[in-house]
């Protein structure tokens, strides 16, 4: 098992190296950045210097002036110190507008998921058990209708729905307009009121995959030989399913469960976005438009670091969970 | 006769029930007849099925059969009222000359006359004043007539050029004493009681104690205009009617400003403008958009582009994927390694944060929308084939130990012929499903770049910058008819190609009865 898990990181390590490098290469090559506007906007100040000296003192002040591959050496060299630069945009480490903006993202992404788990594993037991029933079709509709959901779409229904004709909540923002004037509990209500429409439209959007995910698995449950034995044994269907089907279910499950429990730290770019939450996925995206370079490359490697960790997860506690499962 | 043939129908029927002929046993039909059979059973999948063919004839024939081109602009004509003249009354003295009367020699003419005093002196120089008229002062240095003074405006009828000093003089003289007419330099003149003075019949000039003038620079303002506007101030009028010599009729307005007493004129005029937001009508079931354009062609076109980039993303995509894929499968060892490496770390560079990434750059770069197009079509295809690559590997790496590859290599056909002619056809259900599935996921990632912003560009429409219009919150509360209908048309697109999807998998995968 350690061996493993040791293989799996160093491979993991190789991996990230190249992606880290893949980005960094894409970043570089970008023919426009956050440095010629503030190089343009600069050099067009009165007595200024050219545009030219501008962007020759502005790359070097941010090392920009290495080649590709020394500049990503140096980059790597510092981001394995924690030290990631500082944000173009945002004028402060990189590492410092990452812890401000993550945790409202874990939060919030903390909270869908477990509305998820709660939803989708229920209703996919149950179009499982029940299958080619009402049920069951309905839930699978809906299940596909929510992946196909475009989250602007749904995002934008309910803001008219939600905000515009009923009023109950605010169109976009983490704070409301009273936001100073309210005690304790008062700003916890009013960051908690604003987090409503962003949940539910990352539950309504991701559910669906995870019920058709539970169906899937229960129904290979139910046709499996030992469920059979259960049935000939005369166990109550109630057992059958809870105790013998439905704790089958759970291996799979809680493997990708495990492996999802990282991507919750990685924001929820578009439904940040649309509902201007000030988390790690709408920081990054702004960041990204205006060429960022330091942050948009911590967050695509935080990213990728956070893919590989799921995988990783999920390998690993599928072993776990499964006595069966020998890991060579 | 009836008899003889129900004899021969039991006869054929005792036989038939004993035959073991081919046709007797089970009723043999083709896998892919079978696979068709059972997909039309399922009748989720076949409704997703009607609803791709209506979405496909909405937005291929559709764009065919409407009236209106995709980037058909519609005008509508609006009345806006425009400033189009300014109206001041006279009410102090100004001073005409010929350039020999000085701004310090106003001021003392402005002193001698509330002094009644009939000469004064500005640098030792003497002016004489005399009046001609009840408003009109004439100052003369010495038997020169220098500068007139006066609260009647002569100008010129023709607009552009002055009417000359003297004669400036002579009609003001004229009008004053109340004559209707003058000789000035051998030529005659005559004037009638509104100021107007004529010279051979020829309207040249008048005398006016209303200042008008053109807002704008390129109006010229003809006599009969403003003639009928002093007469429609004079009379107390808010609003006449004006008739030019060109038959242009035009409804103006007059608002009087007592802070600055003068009189504002605005002219409504018939504009045409962008027919933007209209709300739906027989000319646009679906109104129109903010550029005036007709929507629902919009969203004809719209689809079509969210179609093709879906499939040709979806045929990249593919295609890369059953290459890298097979030859990964087929032949192991190294090959295998570094191919499901580079899919490792496919598998890990954040796709959407690249696309944005790009998108901004492609920006900031003024891309052609058309280049751009082509250009988002690569890099979701070029992102996207790990997933199949994997696919086609694992399938493959199973059939590969299978009897028929063993025969297959016996008779000892090429290697490229054993993958693409005998491996790949086995992994085409699998490759169907996956492409039906990833051909919705595609649309939904262009759709949304679109609505960022970052993906299809104006002058093309694509349901997702369709949408778009809807981050003005104006539009989101007020113009459902904008946003709704392209938000539709894609949410029942993408959920048809996963309900196909989904059905065909189940039709082609009979042992997963599910």
């Amino acid at each position: 098992m350690r061996k493993f898990i040791i293989k799996r990181l160093l491979i993991s390590v190789v991996i990230l190296f190249f992606v880290a490098f893949i980005i960094y290469v894409l970043m570089r090559c970008l023919p426009t950045s956050y440095l010629e506007t503030v190089a343009r906007a600069k050099s067009q100040q009165p007595g200024s210097k050219s545009f030219e000296e501008w962007m020759q003192q502005l790359s070097a002040t941010y090392g920009m002036d290495k080649g590709i591959i020394p500049g990503f050496f140096a980059w790597c060299g510092r981001a394995l110190r924690g030290d990631f630069g500082d944000s173009w945009k945002w004028t402060v480490p990189v590492i410092d507008k990452f812890k401000e903006s993550v945790w409202i993202s874990f939060i919030m992404g903390g909270i869908a998921f477990i509305l998820e788990l709660l939803i989708a594993i229920p209703l996919g037991v149950v179009a499982a058990t029940k299958q080619y029933s009402k049920t069951d079709y309905l839930v699978t509709v809906f299940a596909l209708a929510g992946i196909s959901l475009p989250t602007f779409f749904f995002a934008s229904l309910l803001k008219l729905v939600f905000a515009v004709k009923l009023r109950w909540f605010d169109l976009g923002g983490l704070i409301g307009r009273h936001y100073e004037y309210l005690d304790a509990t008062g700003k916890l209500l009013d960051r908690a009121n604003h987090l409503v429409l962003p949940i539910v439209t990352l539950v309504v959007i991701s559910v669906g995959s995870l019920m058709r995910y539970t169906r899937t698995n229960m129904l290979e449950v139910l046709n499996a030989d030992y469920i059979r034995t259960a049935r000939a044994k005369g166990l109550s269907e109630r057992r059958v399913i809870y105790h013998h089907a439905f704790r089958n279910t759970l291996i799979p499950l809680v493997t990708i469960i495990g492996g999802s429990l990282p991507g919750l730290f990685s924001g929820a770019l578009i439904t940040e976005t649309l509902f201007s939450i000030p988390g790690i996925g709408y920081t990054s995206y702004q960041s990204m438009v205006s060429g960022d370079i330091p942050f948009s490359m911590f967050y695509m490697v935080f990213l990728a670091v956070l893919t590989l960790l799921g995988n990783l997860i999920s390998d690993i506690l599928y072993a776990v969970v499964d006595p069966r499962v020998r890991i060579s | 006769m009836g008899a003889d043939n129900a004899m021969k129908n039991t006869d054929t029927k005792a036989r038939e029930e004993f035959s073991l002929n081919d046709d007797r046993r089970v009723k043999t039909l083709s896998p892919g007849a079978l696979v068709t059979k059972r997909f039309l059973r399922n009748r989720v999948a076949v409704t997703g099925l009607i609803i791709l063919a209506f979405m496909f004839i909405f937005s291929f024939i559709g764009g065919m059969v409407t009236p209106y081109r995709e980037d058909q602009l519609f005008y509508r004509t609006e009345y806006q009222n425009k400033q189009y003249a300014g109206v001041t009354e006279n009410t102090e003295l100004r001073y005409s000359s010929e350039g020999k009367f000085p701004s310090l020699a106003q001021a003392q003419f402005v002193l001698a006359q509330i002094k009644h005093q009939d000469t004064f002196t500005v640098k030792d120089v003497e002016y004489r004043i005399e009046q001609e008229g009840e408003e009109l002062y004439a100052i003369y240095e010495g038997d020169e007539l220098v500068a007139i003074a006066t609260y009647s405006i002569v100008s010129s009828s023709t607009g552009t050029d002055k009417v000359p000093f003297h004669l400036q003089h002579e009609i003001l003289k004229a009008i004053s004493e109340g004559k209707d007419g003058f000789t000035y330099e051998d030529d005659n003149y005559e004037l009638d009681e509104d100021g107007t003075v004529f010279k051979d019949g020829e309207e040249i000039a008048y005398a006016s104690r209303y200042i008008v003038q053109p807002i704008m620079g390129d109006v010229f303002l003809t006599r009969s205009f403003k003639d009928e506007l002093v007469t429609a101030i004079e009379a107390g009028e808010k609003s006449f009617h004006f008739t030019d010599e060109d038959g242009t009729e035009a409804d103006y307005t007059i608002s009087y400003d007592a802070a600055t007493k003068s009189w504002s004129v605005l002219q409504s005029v018939e504009t045409r403008i962008f027919d933007k937001y209209s709300a739906p009508s027989k000319e646009h079931l679906l109104g129109t958009d903010r550029n005036g354009m007709d929507m629902l062609t919009r969203l004809m076109y719209g689809g079509r582009v969210s179609l093709y980039i879906g499939f040709i993303v979806v045929i990249i995509e593919t295609g890369l994927g059953v290459l890298l894929g097979g030859v990964s499968g087929y032949f192991g060892g190294w090959i295998d390694n570094l191919i499901m490496r580079i899919v490792d770390i496919f598998y890990c560079i954040p796709s959407m944060p690249i696309i944005i990434i790009l998108g901004a750059a492609m920006d900031a770069l003024h891309v052609d929308p058309q280049i751009r197009m082509i250009y988002l079509m690569l890099i979701l295809g070029f992102l996207g084939w790990p997933g199949i690559a994997r696919m086609v590997r694992g399938q493959i790496l199973s059939l590969r130990e299978q009897e028929f590859m063993t025969a297959a290599e016996a008779t000892g056909i090429r290697a490229s012929r054993r993958i693409f002619r005998h491996l790949i056809p086995n992994v085409i259900p699998q490759l169907i499903v996956i492409s039906t599935m990833s051909l919705g996921s595609t649309i939904l990632t262009e759709a949304t770049l679109s609505f960022l912003g970052l993906g299809v560009k104006f002058p093309f429409a694509s349901w997702g910058n369709i949408i778009n219009d809807v981050n003005d919150t104006y539009v989101l509360t007020n113009y459902w008819f904008i946003w709704i209908p392209a938000g539709v048309c894609l949410l029942l697109t993408v959920l048809a190609f996963n309900l196909v999807g989904d059905g065909l998998r189940d039709a082609f995968d009979p042992k997963m009865k599910r």
